[in-house]
């Protein structure tokens, strides 16, 4: 079997057992990337040098691969996370040649666990959209099949993972950027609960939802990628100070006697038939795997692109206020004075979806509209919250779709921003609640295109959702087949 | 129909968000914003009149900590992504 193709922890032991080098390691998925991603735009920049000085360090013996189960294994980061000495664009010109003067707390504790940085990868541009077409740079493209989009924002990741260019990468999930791009890639994708990971170092868009999580080949790298980087961090005082328990511990524990709960909600007309079919098949291999199923209602769920859709620009165009060509970023040049020098500048540097976000944003929460659109969505989010804790008392977990709809075609979507936003109707209530949530792969349609399960816990049980998905995959086979890209 | 914002709040709100819109681009966001703020009606079929909002998915608690310097970006780093600079302070076009 080729390095390229295995996933963190098999590559870990050749490693560790001296059956592959880590520069030979590092080297084929250098090749390969040089190979497939011209074809694919997974990366927006890669570290081709600086990966092989570092893994000559692991071939030395200078580092050492019992330091965790990641050193020496190339990881993708995506392009919203900072890394000291590096570009992080965002996917947009506002930042085209930002170098980050810092390593974000993912970052650093990555290094420190002996992770090989092997490229960053594209996304939405700040990572607002669902289909990574809307990065400044270039649309990624889906290694099942080339004319689709990834899903996105954190479409790079996805792809990089699915295609065999890293053994594994970061996201970011605000609204279902992990999810759901993993989801279309036919990976595995994990959003943690809000607080579970530090953000520091994270571009923000929506403080109160971002979420940085692992996108990998299988639940035990997500477990592996979650351990190096969950934990409490004083420099995001957000983050939760709660014990990180022993992710990979309890994955082999079998699902006799979990109750997990099918929301009717995530059962409706228009979802694609072999989205809803391949899903029910994976709750009858629950069932038969031991899990007690239970029909529960999450009457909520419908209000959530409503929610979201006002929430999330409301706090992105805060957030995006500070990019006003002064501190860094893009400055236009020909400012008659400062207020047009602001306006100019991010004119130029913002792209159309994030426009329109900054506006939407500023218009709900400008004086008169403020408690029919900001608080009121706030309220619905208090009801989506509570809907959560209220199915929780009657299951231990939720099962799923991720999306609607498998892949969709790169452009189809992308003129109307509102069907857009109306394919994010699975993810979207698990972000406004905070919970974590995982896409495994359970299927593929017709057209061969992947089909992910979404699995979703109470707050902080990223335990318990990685143990439901570890025994669903390691009793079904959708995770071990791999996309055919050609260079 | 009535529309939700017309193009002139359109230019107002772009004046607060410091954006500029061309002629074109303030139909287009109008347009789109409309069917946008259209589609977000549907949170009026909810009554939450006794609903508290939520802001944050965890229960948050303020964080306190002894105020002491700590080590920092040095200026040359701060400095260094600036698009204007003369080394020490940010340059920016003349105010007054």
């Amino acid at each position: 079997m080729e390095i390229h193709s295995l996933p963190i922890h098999r590559i870990h032991d050749l490693l560790e057992s001296r059956q592959i080098g880590a520069v030979e390691t590092v080297s084929a998925f250098l090749e390969r990337i040089s190979a497939i991603d011209p074809g694919l735009n997974a990366y927006i920049s890669t570290f081709g040098e600086k990966a092989i000085e570092e893994a000559k360090l692991f071939d030395s013996g200078a580092r050492d691969y019992s330091a965790s189960p990641l050193a020496g294994t190339p990881i993708a980061i995506k392009d919203v996370i900072c890394m000291q000495g590096t570009l992080t664009t965002c996917a947009s010109r506002m930042l085209q040649g930002f170098v980050s003067p810092y390593d974000a707390t993912v970052t650093e504790k990555l290094r420190r666990a002996g992770a090989i940085f092997i490229g960053k990868t594209n996304l939405d541009e700040f990572a607002m959209g669902s289909s990574t077409e809307n990065s400044a740079f270039a649309k990624t493209r889906n290694p099942w099949d080339i004319e689709r989009v990834p899903g996105g924002s954190s479409g790079g990741s996805a792809a990089a993972v699915a295609a065999g260019l890293c053994a594994g990468s970061l996201g970011t999930d605000t609204g279902g950027s992990i999810r759901q791009p993993s989801s279309f890639c036919g990976v595995v994708g994990l959003k943690p609960t809000y607080g579970r990971v530090s953000r520091f170092g994270l571009v923000a868009f929506a403080s109160s939802l971002d979420q940085i999580g692992p996108i990998t080949r299988d639940v035990e790298d997500a477990a592996i990628l979650l351990q190096a980087v969950a934990g409490f961090d004083p420099a995001d005082s957000t983050s939760v100070d709660l014990p990180v328990p022993d992710y990979r511990a309890a994955l082999n524990q079998s699902l006799q006697g979990l109750r997990l709960g099918i929301p009717r909600e995530y059962f409706i007309e228009g979802t694609h038939p072999e989205v809803e079919t391949a899903v029910r098949n994976a709750i009858d291999t629950c069932r038969r795997l031991g899990a007690r199923i239970v029909d529960i209602s999450l009457p909520h769920t419908e209000y959530g692109i409503a929610a979201y859709y006002i929430i999330a620009p409301a706090e992105a165009s805060s957030n995006l206020a500070r990019y006003d060509g002064v501190k860094y970023g893009h400055r236009a040049q020909n400012g008659a004075d400062l207020l047009d020098m602001y306006r100019k500048s991010r004119s130029e540097g913002f792209g159309w979806e994030v426009k329109r976000r900054i506006m939407i944003g500023t218009y709900v929460l400008s004086a008169g509209y403020y408690d029919a659109y900001y608080r009121k969505a706030s309220q619905v989010r208090t009801l989506i919250r509570r809907d959560f804790l209220e199915a929780f008392e009657k299951c231990d977990a939720i099962l799923a779709p991720v999306s609607p709809i498998p892949a969709f075609k790169i452009g189809e979507k992308s003129d109307d921003p509102l069907q857009m936003y109306l394919s994010d109707v699975f993810t979207l209530p698990a972000s406004l609640a905070g919970i974590p949530g995982i896409s495994v792969p359970c299927g593929f349609t017709s057209e061969n295109l992947p089909i992910g399960l979404q699995i979703l816990g109470p707050h902080f049980q990223e335990e318990l959702v990685l143990r439901i998905a570890h025994q669903f995959e390691q009793n079904t086979a959708f995770h071990l087949r791999s996309p055919e890209v050609k260079g | 129909m009535d529309s939700k914002i017309t193009r002139d709040e359109v230019r107002h709100v772009a004046l607060l968000a410091r954006l500029q819109l061309s002629d074109a681009e303030e139909e287009q966001m109008t347009g789109q914003m409309n069917n946008i703020l259209e589609y977000m009606d549907k949170l009026n079929e909810l009554d939450t009149k006794d609903v508290e909002p939520t802001t944050h998915a965890i229960e948050l608690r303020n964080v306190f900590r002894p105020d002491r310097v700590e080590p920092s970006l040095d200026r040359k780093d701060s400095l260094g992504n600036a698009p204007g600079t003369d080394g020490v302070n940010f340059v920016v076009p003349r105010v007054l």
